[in-house]
């Protein structure tokens, strides 16, 4: 029974993982480079407008990031799972 | 050295490559040909999906596609990516658990279902055929553009290579010459795009150039002067979008989820070791990816201010040698409208009429050529666009060769077959897949630019759901998965079907339903598949215990390493 409580712990933090970091995903791409894009391009950063270089640079590198905290998170918790199996 | 001498050196060089990688790495067993006996280390598979996802249309097409659609072209550049974040999180790491061959492996396993089963193979072959006939395509017009051979030839010389590898090495000699080819493609795509950026801005880094200003000492950022050049001339501001928002916002989703379900990007997550290293694997995969799809926006800026700038009002006699030498392929069209003898190119907002055509395929390809660029670089662009093609096209046989050979007859049809049947019949459906993609590359039908829409709104509204239902839901059985996959598959294909094969003509804002175009109605059919599949389920018993059971151990890391033992 303890067993199958960790089990499920496991699972409920993955999917609190999963819903932040899915939230970060459409707040920066559907979000930033769509919905509020016409809103951002008036702040400037260089020569992009703002809502412009969400839509064609700066969602890709927030995905990548997304993907390697999920990573490092998802081993930390893997670790910690074997361990209370052994 | 002449373009073309360059161009036969290192093409010839990257096939002699290719075959090596091959021979050395050749399959023996229906492990290693299916998924490469599931260890592969996750960077290299990283590396192999990078170039198994990025086909010619990545390569040659898409910066130019960007530079004519501007703001728009975003769709496919978030489309095309944020699918990798969807693999990631929600199912490379459940379905390299599960740790079987193939999409309807998992299908028909969690569904406990041959009908299920059957239902995802016709669509893994039907969305894999689609595609690999437009890498076909694509390797012939690199042949015939630079090599001097025609289109036909060039196929037949593509279908060679591919047979070859994917025939002999299976997924494991596909996997390592994917690695290989990912390095040409990508080398040769970062060359002239750091040449350009030299030369227009300044900086080494295209991604930084892009938002620069430009070199010529005038002090006005690229982009400005891109805007400015784009409504002098008539051109809607390359910054600003035209389409819908509702368009926009469906065709990113329905690119990122048919991304997330095309069968040979997730077929690529078997093949690493074990679950936590398919999660890694789906991140150096975006990793490789990003590199190319944050520089094609940046080449595409360039190469759009470039053409503007040199191809206003300037006197044909006078205009650059490229100009000519893709006029004469027909890829540029020039029509001397008012007999000024100068060249105007104009927008559909300017009052002069507009006398050039540029199909937006040549951008990429001609960049070197504007940029005054040495013959070496052309060389290298050429072998770049082949290594693309080939690479997806040997991913999609294998799909379609492990389709057949392992989910229709070991699975389906003939379970008594033995190992050494089951490996003979896979290369022989691989075989078969490489002549009937080949005639496809010689005689396209007047659809295959249509129906890659349908490709990826099938994965949508097919693979997606259904996968994501069956790990994240105990409750989903197989009335459910059965009746969602049929209603999303159905709407979708009637959909795009009705706009783009039987009344083309109706094909406008006016006529789609909430505004959305064929390219994002896969965003409509997923949500059809998930809303059916979950009142079907409701209403029909649960699955029995043991799939319970699997679903739990689906979602659990550990013990993943034997899988592929126990079944290969």
């Amino acid at each position: 029974m303890l067993h199958d409580d960790r089990h499920r712990r496991y699972w409920r933090t993955n999917l609190r993982y999963l819903a932040i970091l899915l939230t970060i995903w459409f707040a920066v791409s559907y979000g930033c480079g769509i919905l509020l894009a016409d809103r951002l391009d008036r702040i400037r950063v260089g020569g992009f407008r703002l809502g412009f270089w969400f839509a064609q640079q700066g969602s890709i590198y927030v995905f990548i990031a997304l993907i390697f905290v999920y990573v490092r998170l998802m081993n930390r918790l893997d670790c910690r799972l074997e361990e209370g199996d052994r | 050295m002449t373009v073309q001498a360059w161009t036969f050196t290192l093409v010839g060089l990257s096939f002699a490559l290719y075959i090596g990688v091959a021979i050395w790495s050749r399959a023996l067993s229906t492990g290693e040909f299916y998924v490469a006996g599931g260890r592969v280390p996750p960077v290299l598979n990283g590396m192999a999906t990078a170039a198994d996802w990025m086909s010619a249309a990545s390569f040659i097409s898409m910066a130019g596609l960007i530079s004519v659609m501007g703001r728009d072209g975003s769709v496919y550049l978030m489309g095309w990516t944020g699918g990798y974040v969807l693999l990631a999180l929600l199912l490379a790491p459940y379905l390299r658990k599960f740790g079987k061959f193939t999409v309807p492996d998992f299908v028909g396993d969690r569904y406990y279902s041959r009908t299920a089963r059957l239902v995802a193979v016709v669509c893994a072959v039907f969305v894999s055929f689609t595609y690999v006939a437009g890498q076909m395509r694509g390797v012939g017009i690199v042949f015939s553009r630079f090599l001097a051979v025609d289109v036909g030839h060039g196929v037949l010389i593509g279908m060679g290579i591919v047979f070859f590898y994917a025939v002999l090495g299976g997924m494991k000699g596909i996997t390592y010459t994917q690695v290989a080819q990912y390095c040409v493609l990508i080398f040769a795509y970062l060359v002239p795009a750091i040449f350009i950026s030299l030369l227009m801005t300044g900086h080494v880094i295209p991604q930084i150039g892009f938002g620069s200003t430009m070199a010529d000492g005038s002090g006005t950022f690229l982009l400005d002067r891109l805007d400015g050049l784009g409504r002098e001339l008539g051109f809607t501001q390359y910054t600003a979008g035209r389409k819908e928002m509702l368009d926009v916002l469906a065709i990113t989703a329905a690119l990122m989820v048919g991304t997330a379900g095309l069968p040979h990007v997730i077929v690529r997550f078997y093949t690493v070791p074990k679950v936590s290293a398919a999660r890694s694997s789906a991140g150096w995969a975006l990793v490789f990816i990003a590199l190319l799809y944050t520089t094609a926006p940046a080449v595409a800026a360039f190469a759009r201010t470039n053409l503007l700038e040199t191809l206003t009002d300037v006197r044909y006699e006078e205009a650059p040698e490229w100009f000519r030498n893709w006029e004469a392929t027909g890829l540029i069209r020039y029509e001397d409208a008012n007999g000024d003898g100068r060249v105007q190119y104009r927008g559909p907002a300017a009052a002069e009429a507009n006398e050039v055509t540029i199909d937006p395929d040549i951008m990429v390809l001609a960049n070197p050529e504007i940029a005054r660029l040495p013959n070496w670089v052309v060389g290298l662009v050429a072998a770049g666009g082949l290594a693309a093609a080939l690479s997806t096209a040997a991913g999609l046989l294998l799909v379609i060769s492990t389709s057949v050979a392992h989910d229709l007859l070991k699975r389906s049809l003939v379970p008594s077959i033995t190992e050494r049947g089951e490996l003979l019949a896979a290369r022989v459906a691989a075989g078969v897949a490489v002549v009937i993609a080949g005639y496809f590359g010689i005689h396209p039908p007047g659809f295959v630019a249509q129906v890659v829409a349908l490709a990826f709104g099938l994965a949508a509204a097919s693979f997606f759901p259904v996968i994501i239902m069956g790990i994240f839901s105990r409750r989903m059985n197989k009335e459910g998965a059965i009746a969602g996959m049929v209603v999303g598959i159905c709407f979708t294909a009637a959909y795009i079907g009705y706009f783009k094969l039987l009344h083309p003509e109706l094909n406008n804002a006016a006529h789609w339903w909430f505004g959305i175009s064929p390219e994002g109605i896969g965003t409509l059919g997923m949500l059809l598949n998930f809303a059916t599949a979950t009142v079907v389920a409701a209403i029909t018993p649960p699955p029995p215990p043991m799939i319970q059971a699997l679903v739990e151990d689906i979602r659990l890391p550990g013990g993943a390493g034997e899988a592929h033992e126990i079944s290969a």
